[in-house]
């Protein structure tokens, strides 16, 4: 499955495909956002598939944990690394977002501290694993670590900016993102363009490092 | 009163349309955007195409 190709050329048309209609198709006209709504299929889009990744991220040290086969944990790292890269996008280009939609880079609203801290604990996972010298020790640590940060995820980043008052919609309970709701010319671009796109990008660089590491690990048993 | 003041805020609201980039689009220039951006996910895919290609000729060329 890693190594077939249909699914990596379907990743280059979704994001082709979002790229273009993302900016030439039409939008609604909201006050405020104005044409940066299409920030949706890119910004809102970082964060969908970087909590795919976790979900697989986390699946896969579950697995190890069961099963104990080094192949799991590798998966587990690498889609976990992913996940982190798309986090940092999410966060950067919210920052930008903000800028323009509410004054500023960053607000200290609550979504973004808690994508931060969110971030923070998945990086935490990557130094707790450095700093063990025994590989058995740190992919079994390192899986009930992951499994601890993916439930944080939720406190910081669905339940508690719901819950107070923030920039970001869904505040203090308010309707939150959901497809339902959207305009559906973007609902089509977002569910068909990018968040297949984006995943499938996502999930094809997490293959590449995970092949490029069973290589290395094959290559050393036969020295 | 203060009913009074908040229906006509409300009113000029609803006679502003929130402006839209037709200025980009009437001048053609949206179509840079997406050039640039199909250009840069261009090279991205470039550069994945051919690192997925260097590993899958490493595995060939070292299977048993």
């Amino acid at each position: 499955m890693l190594r077939k190709n249909w699914w990596k050329i379907l990743s280059i048309i979704f994001l082709l495909y979002t790229v273009t209609a993302g900016f030439l198709g039409g939008v609604p006209a909201k006050p405020i956002l104005n044409e940066t709504i299409r920030n949706l299929y890119f910004h809102v889009a970082m964060w969908m598939a970087m909590m795919i990744f976790f979900i697989i991220s986390v699946v896969y040290s579950v697995r190890y944990l069961r099963h104990n086969k080094p192949v799991d944990d590798i998966y587990a790292v690498e889609f976990a690394r992913t996940g982190i890269v798309f986090g940092l996008m999410g966060l950067l280009t919210g920052s930008v977002w903000a800028k323009y939609a509410w004054g500023a880079f960053w607000s200290n609203d609550p979504k973004q501290l808690g994508a931060a801290i969110a971030l923070l604990i998945y990086l935490a996972y990557f130094v707790l694993r450095n700093s063990l010298t025994d590989m058995d020790k740190a992919a079994r640590i390192g899986s009930v670590y992951n499994i601890f940060a993916f439930s944080m995820l939720f406190p910081t980043i669905w339940i508690i900016p719901r819950l107070v008052e923030s920039l970001h919609p869904g505040g203090m309970g308010n309707p939150a993102f959901n497809t339902k709701d959207i305009d559906s010319r973007m609902r089509l671009i977002f569910d068909l363009g990018a968040i297949p796109g984006w995943t499938l990008l996502g999930v094809w660089i997490s293959s590449l490092r995970i092949r490029l590491k069973l290589f290395s690990l094959k290559h050393e048993i036969h020295e | 009163m203060i009913q009074t003041i908040f229906v006509e805020a409300q009113d000029s609201l609803q006679k502003e349309k929130p402006q839209m980039a037709e200025l980009m689009r009437s001048n053609g220039k949206i179509y840079v955007v997406v050039a640039v951006l199909i250009i840069i996910l261009g090279g991205l895919f470039f550069y994945l195409i051919n690192l997925d290609r260097k590993i899958s000729r490493l595995e060939k060329k070292t299977k048993i």
